[in-house]
């Protein structure tokens, strides 16, 4: 018993070492990306292009203010809200659309018309029914990220494995049974790829609403910014967006993510790991 | 071997069985009855509708037209395919039948083990995926997934294709011991003649366009009680002189009309 508890210790170990390994190579990625900012900065000068340690100055300054963690927290929770529903929309939808094609025949035009319309108008349209609130934001996160959504799931849901829905029934499983053991597991590996899109498209549209609908939170900053001609502390606030779009995605997205691929790694050989 | 007159309630009936995929008809008017703790093997050539038979008796497909009775109480099927779930271990695949019935985690695991023994999985490789075994491993897994349940009757659809001899061998007396201590009844499907003589009490074949049964043979002697010297002879004397297994190795698929 004793082993078996070291043993799953030492495969956790393992997989932590892989993930820290991993974000190794993403740091060395971003100092190359740091260098070609200098790069820049050196040639076009302070006012077009800050150095990038004066931005992170820039970041700290503002990450030290709370008032600026206040309007940070505002533009997650927005988006956070905005992702969920569209989680949930998207999911539920996906999910019919795949077992039914009759529902896809009839999903299938609506989604090529709502990604067809830019979200600038979904924003413009939002701004008219809901004014300068949540609620603008949240409508254009929400017609955002459903599609991506939608698509991932329906497409999981397409691609299930019918082989082993008929092997479930030979060994008696009623529908619901097969959609809880077989379905939803097969469509979880389509479903957190697709969340990992629609959590940063959710982030950037959320920044995008809150400038045009002059609404606070890190898009109202960006505006203000703008307004001053203050190009360090635009950019300080696109460096704190994309840093919590990252300590998101790292923190829950990628965990989950590499516990339902755990089968996937199996067959790799070493070295090939991610 | 008197099983199918002593009466006996007959645990799997097929009456008037036909089905068509998408319009073509691949079975029509099957009739076949399996008496309690009968091995009746089911050869015929391929494509004529063997595994479509078994999957219909097994509630798989729903047949076109015709009836299925089952008496037995619980079935256990091995597919012509291993059909593991890529994301579980072996473990988890031969315990996936007793997850739908409900029983708890210690005693699925107790009892895939116990599985996994009779089909001679090694317990090291229980905890691999489908991926990281050999195709004959992922086949015993799928047999001892049938097992694991304790079936009274099970559905082979030519189980041991990708076993070595053997192996083969081996998991046939497993078929026999298993079925022979009245733990089950099986339909066992094959297109090895050695084999369908080996393990069975009857040997039924299918007609080579599906349209019913060929006809049936009853195999002297009780499976297990045959040396291989008796099959060699009993096969060679289907072969020669009996005309129902003239087209048994017909390997051209059918033609559609
Ligand atoms: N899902 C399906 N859709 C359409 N046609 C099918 C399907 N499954 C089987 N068939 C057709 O039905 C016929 C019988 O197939 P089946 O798999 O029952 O043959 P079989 O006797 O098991 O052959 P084998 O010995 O090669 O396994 C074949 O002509 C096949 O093409
Ligand atoms: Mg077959």
């Amino acid at each position: 018993m004793t082993t078996v508890h070291a043993d799953a210790i030492l495969d956790r170990l393992g997989r932590v070492g892989q993930f820290l390994w991993s974000g190794w190579a993403g740091l060395a990625g971003l100092a190359l990306f740091a260098a070609l900012w200098q790069a820049g900065h050196e040639r076009y000068g302070d006012f077009i292009l800050p150095a990038p340690l004066a931005t992170l100055a820039a970041g700290l300054t503002i990450a030290g203010d709370p008032a600026a963690w206040e309007l940070a927290g505002q533009t997650t929770l927005r988006a956070v809200e905005g992702f969920a529903l569209a989680a949930l929309a998207g999911a539920a939808g996906g999910l019919a659309a795949g077992y039914s094609p009759a529902t896809m025949r009839l999903a299938r035009p609506i989604l090529t018309v709502l990604l067809g319309v830019p979200p600038i108008a979904w924003i413009v349209l939002a701004m008219i029914w809901f004014g300068s609130t949540d609620g603008t934001i949240i409508t254009t996160v929400l017609v955002a990220a459903t599609p991506v959504v939608f698509v991932g799931v329906a497409e999981g849901a397409v691609t299930r494995d019918r082989g082993l829905d008929d092997m479930a029934r030979a060994f008696g499983a009623g529908p619901l049974a097969r959609l809880t053991t077989l379905g939803l597991r097969h469509v979880a590996a389509f479903l957190f790829p697709a969340l990992t899109v629609a959590l940063g498209s959710a982030f950037k549209v959320a920044v995008m609403a809150e400038l045009l609908a002059n609404t606070g939170g890190i898009g109202g900053a960006l505006a203000a910014a703008r307004a001053n001609l203050d190009v360090a502390e635009a950019l300080a606030w696109v460096l704190i967006a994309v840093a919590g779009l990252i300590v998101v995605e790292h923190t829950l997205v990628h965990p989950i993510r590499s516990e339902f691929e755990r089968w996937r790694n199996a067959a790799r050989p070493w070295g090939v790991k991610r | 071997m008197t099983l199918e007159t002593t009466g006996a309630t007959p645990s799997l009936t097929l009456s008037g069985i036909g089905h068509a995929y998408l319009g073509r008809t691949v079975l029509d008017a099957v009739d076949l009855s399996l008496a309690a703790g009968e091995v009746a093997a089911l050869v015929g050539p391929s494509g004529c509708g063997k595994s479509t038979l078994a999957h219909i008796a097994a509630g798989v497909v729903e047949p076109s037209r015709g009836r299925v009775a089952r008496r037995y109480r619980r079935h256990g099927m091995v597919f012509q395919d291993p059909r593991l779930l890529p994301w579980a271990t072996a473990r988890a695949n031969i315990a996936y039948p007793l997850r739908l019935l409900g029983l708890p985690r210690r005693e699925r695991r107790e009892r895939a083990e116990e599985a996994a023994n009779r089909v001679a999985l090694d317990c090291a490789d229980l905890d691999k995926y489908p991926v990281e075994l050999s195709g004959g491993m992922r086949q015993r897994a799928a047999i001892a997934r049938a097992l694991a349940i304790d079936p009274d009757f099970v559905y082979f659809d030519e189980p041991f294709t990708a076993l070595d001899v053997a192996l083969k061998r081996r998991m046939q007396d497993l078929v026999i011991e298993a079925a022979r201590g009245a733990r089950f009844g099986a339909l066992f499907i094959t297109h090895d003649l050695m084999e369908a003589v080996r393990i069975a009490h009857r040997v039924v074949v299918m007609d080579a366009q599906g349209r019913g049964i060929a006809g049936t043979r009853a195999v002297p002697g009780e499976p297990g009680g045959r040396d291989d010297g008796t099959v060699y002879r009993l096969v060679a004397g289907f072969l020669t002189d009996d005309p129902l297994f003239r087209h048994i190795h017909d390997i051209d698929e059918r033609r559609t009309p």
